[in-house]
């Protein structure tokens, strides 16, 4: 039930409320001890049938300042308190082979067992629910813990009661820690702006200024709506501006970020493909299904350790290289080697391929989706400030493209494989005569292209349903990244990637997803149009073949 | 009613619309005597300079031989001509008037210039009549291709070439079975299909056997005077065999010209082909 | 005469045509005239089969004319074919009138659950039947015609123009899986129930439209003919083996292409415009990248280069596909993906390939030398 405070409650707080608040402000002041008694009174009085009765135990026992106290305020809330018949003493309930097995709310020691007719459940209304709530807040404030005092400080947001701003005033002086202390001056200038004082609601306001929290938006729009001094007014409307514009940009970063994701997706899923077709020349339709491949291989490797997802993606991406790696290899031992050269025969050959490999997977494990886990430090976002947050799988996502992508390029440009490579790309005839296995070369270049795409698919895992048709939906995007960024070239892969992430997410909030992608896909059709070697071209004699 | 042909004049498609003109109207002017010009021609690719401002003229009727070492130029020098590739800097005219950098590679064809490739390159699938039928200088737009029946005059000239190259024995026979000289010599026959004013002969005997050499060299002598011949060639005897005046292509600029005496004896010449 | 250039030196294609017309006359006998109960009727569910894969041969030979001829492997012919498929689909669409489940006199019933208020201005004409077979061809044409003048102009060829034909394939059935284009979305256009008055129903419109198909294969196969016996077809061949060279020879190419690739896309529509009232539905799937790789795999079966392997191919293929999904229904892919890999390496000639060398060898070797092999 979350807390609405309108204006006429903020004018006239209730008088219980005073009575809580102002034993709040004073908890510093008086000795715990000397209120001892008067919480074991408040503690039967909670089992009283009167609401009002219960709602003057509730300011009682929360003025006390007993670090106990809070349990058993939580507890009221959540409807877990119970009352014992015979004592009247506040209890704690958990069901046992006798019926209930009690503990003191207070202490937390056993009762023993009892029967059901033994307790009562204490029943609260609405009204004591948000006393309740501001109650429990207000002690938290107290707490030694900085967390538990953030989430307080945050409850207490929009709270209008004086008494509760003195509190919080109260715990702002002495705070340390600067998380909180932002949010208690946020409450603190949120308070203000309900002030009879225009002066006060002015400072309110200029305190709110580039704060992003949607309860400092929230809170001047509403002040815009009933304000009449001019000077707040306008103080409003300057500070709410920039709000605005900052909330903007922030929008904009999100829409990047998540235009980078995606792109860091198209990356991932694209830089096998730059291998096979832009350094090889290989036409592999079995791409997308070699990804495919390696989210299986994710979906295997947490089935053979349960207890460890956490630890399971550490093991997927070796294991998905080597799998698809392997498949690679033999599918160009098997097939493609016979097709050098004839392209568009490469084509349907491994096409056919991508159809046998769809069709095995739906045969041996499902034609259904299978379940992937996320490992726990995948969940989860980074706030960068209230307006923004990254979350952590699509954040360790890009990272873990631009990794893959740098390892590549490591390999082409500085190990004897990757020189291998390019001079059997360049001149394969040159190449054999200086002694280069080039079949040996050819295989292990694939094996590498397709290793990569698995390792693509451990990471596409994360993202997306892992399902026999899934390599069908990167194929097609993979090839426009490659023939975009320019085949042959591993950076212009990259940039188009990513360009063309960005390029779809900055167009979706007007155009919808769909559309968006079909977009972006005549937009390439008539880019290659323009430019037949993409980005990046590689020009030169060789290139005109 | 001159109103009305001026009007009439005025609205004529292809001087609304400069891509409708057609470029074949222009006359070849050859009033100075040279067929080709190339002033200042440099192109580079990734920074390597292939053609370093270059200048080369052929005349009208001339058989011109043009030689230099690997990496000269001598073929980007064809590919500028015949507008496969386009130079950074430069002009290349085609007599007086044609700008040859305005125009496609189908254009230049179109004009007469005909080109022989240094790998030959025929129709394998086709017959070696059929090559030369294709080869024909005629009209090669869409519908006018479709329709097209052959007339006792082209089969005449058909057959005039193919005594010319001597394939009589071979008309129906696919010209990829051809041996390697047939089809450089198809090659060439191709070329006079189209009737060229000037024929670019990229490497015509690489590969040939001395018999089949004469029998080119030959062939391009007697092409001399009609048509206008360039001829780029590594092997030098056939080069002495047929040439009367020589350019020596060096790092994409012209390094010495003259008759093949005067050439063989230029020191510089001397100093690129033996070497530092 | 022309009919005799064009038949002359085609065996096979005598022989094709020739079946066909056998076919043609006998399969619509068999069904109207013999009872149910003779072992010698064949069924209207046969027919409708039959003629389904007739629609198929004649968009395999409009992917032979282009990918064996001159040299384009097209993955855009699918669209093509469902372009003129939708067409045919609209009009079929419109016939409906107010039988349809929610009975407004106009609109279909997609656009009555959309609750749209009036038809969409593409959707105007199509009440037609001329209209919306001259659509079934015009559009599709023009498609081409936008496409293959921008890609042939900037030399896109090979493998470049296959990836593209397919992302702008994709491109359309992406959006046509949008409901917002007005072509019924995810469902597509079906329903149908009458075509130029006859009940789609029945077993005489199902032979009219059998025999429809017969004759457009007939017709379509001869005009393809026509072009590849023409000076064209053989300008054609010469792109596809020496581009450049034709170039050179001062061909226009791109023109070349442009109008082959057009006309063969035209007659892609038509297959498809003949193909939605016999299956009674048309939707995006029939633009998926599977379909257009799919039909390209008719051709190789039945042998590039030829026409009439095209129209064996695709017969064959599909009377596989329709016995394996009926009988096996999980080989089906397997099946067809061991044929890509098994075509394209064993039999890059097809059928039609194995055929020629079964006749020279049982011929002693003639003088002229043995054709070099097709490449792709």
């Amino acid at each position: 039930m979350p807390m609405s405070p309108t204006r006429t409650q903020r004018r006239a707080p209730s008088p219980s409320w005073h009575g809580l608040l102002w034993g709040l402000v004073l908890l510093a002041l008086i000795p715990l001890n000397s209120l001892a008694d008067a919480l074991d009174a408040a503690l039967i009085d909670l089992s009283d049938r009167s609401f009002e009765v219960k709602q003057a135990a509730v300011e009682v026992i929360a003025v006390s300042g007993d670090p106990r106290a809070l349990k058993v305020l939580e507890a009221l809330l959540d409807g877990d308190l119970y009352a014992r018949t015979s004592d009247r003493r506040p209890v704690l309930a958990a069901a046992s082979p006798a019926g209930f097995r009690l503990r003191d709310a207070l202490e937390g020691t056993d009762l023993g067992e009892a029967d059901r007719r033994d307790i009562r459940k204490i029943t609260i209304n609405n009204r004591m629910r948000t006393q309740l709530r501001s109650a429990i807040a207000a002690l938290t404030l107290a707490s030694p813990d900085a967390v538990l005092r953030l989430s307080a400080a945050r409850e207490l947001l929009g709270d209008p009661d004086p008494l509760v701003v003195e509190a919080i005033r109260a715990q702002f002086e002495r705070e340390e820690d600067k998380q909180v202390r932002d949010s208690l001056a946020l409450a603190l200038a949120l308070a203000s702006l309900r002030d009879e004082d225009p002066e006060a609601r002015l400072s309110g306001v200029s305190a709110l200024a580039g704060s992003l929290d949607p309860s400092a938006r929230n809170a001047l729009t509403r002040l815009l709506g009933e304000e009449t001094d001019p000077h707040v007014r306008a103080g409003a409307q300057r500070v709410l501006a920039g709000i605005e514009q900052k909330l903007k940009l922030n929008a904009a970063a999100e829409t990047l970020f998540f235009g980078l994701s995606l792109g860091s997706v198209l990356v991932l899923a694209a830089i096998g493909l730059a291998i096979t077709f832009g350094v090889m020349g290989v036409i592999n339709m079995a791409h997308g299904e070699l990804i495919m491949i390696g989210a299986y291989s994710t979906y295997l490797v947490q089935q053979a350790m349960p207890g460890l997802i956490d630890y399971s993606l550490f093991v997927a991406i070796p294991a998905a290289f080597l799998i698809a790696g392997l498949l690679g290899v033999l599918i160009e031992r098997t097939v493609i080697r016979f097709l050098y050269g004839r392209p568009l025969e490469t084509l349907l050959a491994t096409f056919g391929i991508s159809l046998i490999l769809q069709q095995l997977v739906r045969t041996t494990i499902s034609a259904q989706n299978v379940a992937v886990q996320n490992p726990s430090w995948m969940s989860g976002a980074l706030q960068i400030n209230p307006a923004l947050a990254l979350t952590y799988s699509r954040l360790y996502i890009l990272v873990f493209a631009l990794l893959v992508f740098l390892a590549l390029l490591l390999i082409l440009k500085r190990t004897a494989l990757g020189l291998q490579v390019r001079a059997v790309s360049q001149n394969r005839s040159m190449a054999r005569a200086l002694g280069v296995r080039s079949a040996r070369v050819d295989a292990l270049t694939f094996g590498l292209g397709a290793g990569v795409a698995g390792v693509a698919g451990v990471a596409l895992s994360q993202l997306t349903n892992v399902g026999p048709n899934m390599g069908q939906a990167y194929i097609i995007d993979s090839f426009m990244v490659v023939v975009f960024g320019g085949v042959g070239n591993l950076w212009g892969t990259l940039v188009a990637g990513l360009t063309l992430g960005v390029a779809n997410k900055l167009m979706e909030p007007w155009a919808g997803a769909v559309l968006a992608k079909i977009l972006v896909l005549v937009f390439i059709i008539l880019f290659i149009q323009k430019r037949p070697r993409g980005l990046f071209p590689q020009r030169g004699r060789a290139a005109d073949g | 009613m001159k109103a009305v042909g001026q009007l009439r004049e005025s609205m004529r498609k292809d001087r609304q619309w400069s891509f409708m003109y057609s470029l074949l109207d222009v006359e070849l002017d050859l009033s100075l005597g040279v067929i080709l010009y190339l002033e200042g021609v440099s192109v580079s690719f990734d920074g390597f300079k292939a053609i370093d401002n270059l200048s080369f003229y052929v005349n009208a009727g001339e058989l011109r031989c043009v030689i230099g070492p690997n990496g000269a130029g001598k073929t980007t020098m064809m590919d500028i001509i015949t507008g496969k590739t386009r130079p950074d800097t430069g002009s290349a005219y085609f007599g007086r008037t044609i700008d040859l950098l305005r125009l496609s590679e189908p254009e230049i064809a179109a004009l007469g210039i005909g080109r022989k490739f240094q790998k030959p390159t025929v129709f394998e699938h086709h017959s070696v009549f059929e090559n030369l039928e294709l080869a024909m200088a005629g009209d090669k737009r869409v519908f006018p291709t479709l329709f097209a029946r052959l007339t006792g005059e082209q089969r005449d000239r058909i057959h005039e070439v193919l005594g010319i190259i001597g394939l009589q024995g071979q008309t129906q026979r696919a010209a990829g079975a051809l041996s390697h000289g047939q089809k450089q010599w198809l090659e060439i026959g191709m070329l006079l299909m189209q009737d060229p004013h000037l024929l670019l002969v990229d490497e015509p005997v690489a590969g040939m056997t001395h018999q089949e050499m004469d029998r080119t060299a030959e062939l391009l002598l007697s092409l001399e005077g009609r048509h206008s011949v360039v001829v780029v060639e590594h092997d030098m005897d056939f080069v002495r065999s047929i040439a009367k005046r020589v350019t020596v292509l060096h790092q994409g600029s012209v390094l010495a010209e003259g008759s093949m005496d005067e050439v063989q004896n230029d020191p510089r010449v001397v100093e690129v082909y033996l070497g530092e | 005469m022309g009919l005799v250039r064009v038949t002359r030196d085609d065996k096979g294609g005598q022989a094709m045509l020739a079946i066909l017309m056998i076919v043609a006359v006998v399969v619509p006998l068999l069904n109207l005239a013999v009872p149910a109960s003779s072992p010698w009727h064949v069924s209207t569910y046969t027919v409708t089969l039959l003629g389904k894969y007739l629609t198929y041969a004649l968009l395999a030979v409009a992917v032979d004319l282009v990918w064996g001829y001159l040299g384009i492997l097209s993955l855009g012919h699918a669209a093509f074919f469902g372009l003129g498929g939708y067409a045919m689909g609209m009009y079929l669409m419109r016939q409906i009138g107010d039988r349809g489940v929610y009975g407004h006199p106009v609109l279909p019933d997609f656009m009555v659950f959309l609750n749209w208020q009036e038809l969409p201005w593409f959707w105007h004409g199509f009440d037609l039947f001329w209209f919306a077979a001259l659509m079934a061809i015009l559009v599709p044409g023009a498609l081409a015609f936008v496409f293959g003048y921008l890609a042939f102009r900037s030399r896109v060829t090979g493998v470049y123009l296959s990836i593209m034909t397919q992302a702008l394939t994709y491109a359309l059935m992406l959006a046509f899986f949008r409901n917002e284009m007005g072509f019924g979305g995810n469902n597509g256009l079906t329903d149908f129930k009458d075509m130029l008055g006859f009940d789609l129903t029945s077993d005489a419109t199902r032979v009219g439209l059998f025999l429809a198909s017969a004759l457009a294969l007939a017709l379509g196969y001869l005009a393809c003919r026509f072009i590849v016996t023409s000076r064209l077809g053989r300008v054609a061949v010469a792109i596809r083996d020496a581009e450049a060279r034709t170039r050179f020879l001062g061909y226009r190419v791109d023109r070349v292409k442009l109008a082959l690739f057009t006309f063969s896309a035209m007659l892609a529509g038509v297959a498809g415009a003949l193909y939605v009232p016999q299956v009674g539905i048309i939707n995006p799937g029939e633009l998926s990248p599977l379909n257009s790789i799919e039909l390209v795999i008719w051709v190789a079966v039945g042998g590039r280069a030829t026409l009439y392997g095209a129209v064996i191919g695709a017969i064959l293929v599909n009377y596989g596909k329709t016995y394996f999904t009926g009988a096996f229904p999980e080989a089906w892919l397997f099946a067809l993906g061991a044929l890509f890999v098994v075509v394209t390496l064993f039999l890059p000639r097809g059928i039609a390939g194995v055929v020629g060398m079964l006749r020279t060898w049982r011929r002693p070797r003639s003088s002229n030398g043995s054709q070099p092999e097709a490449r792709g």
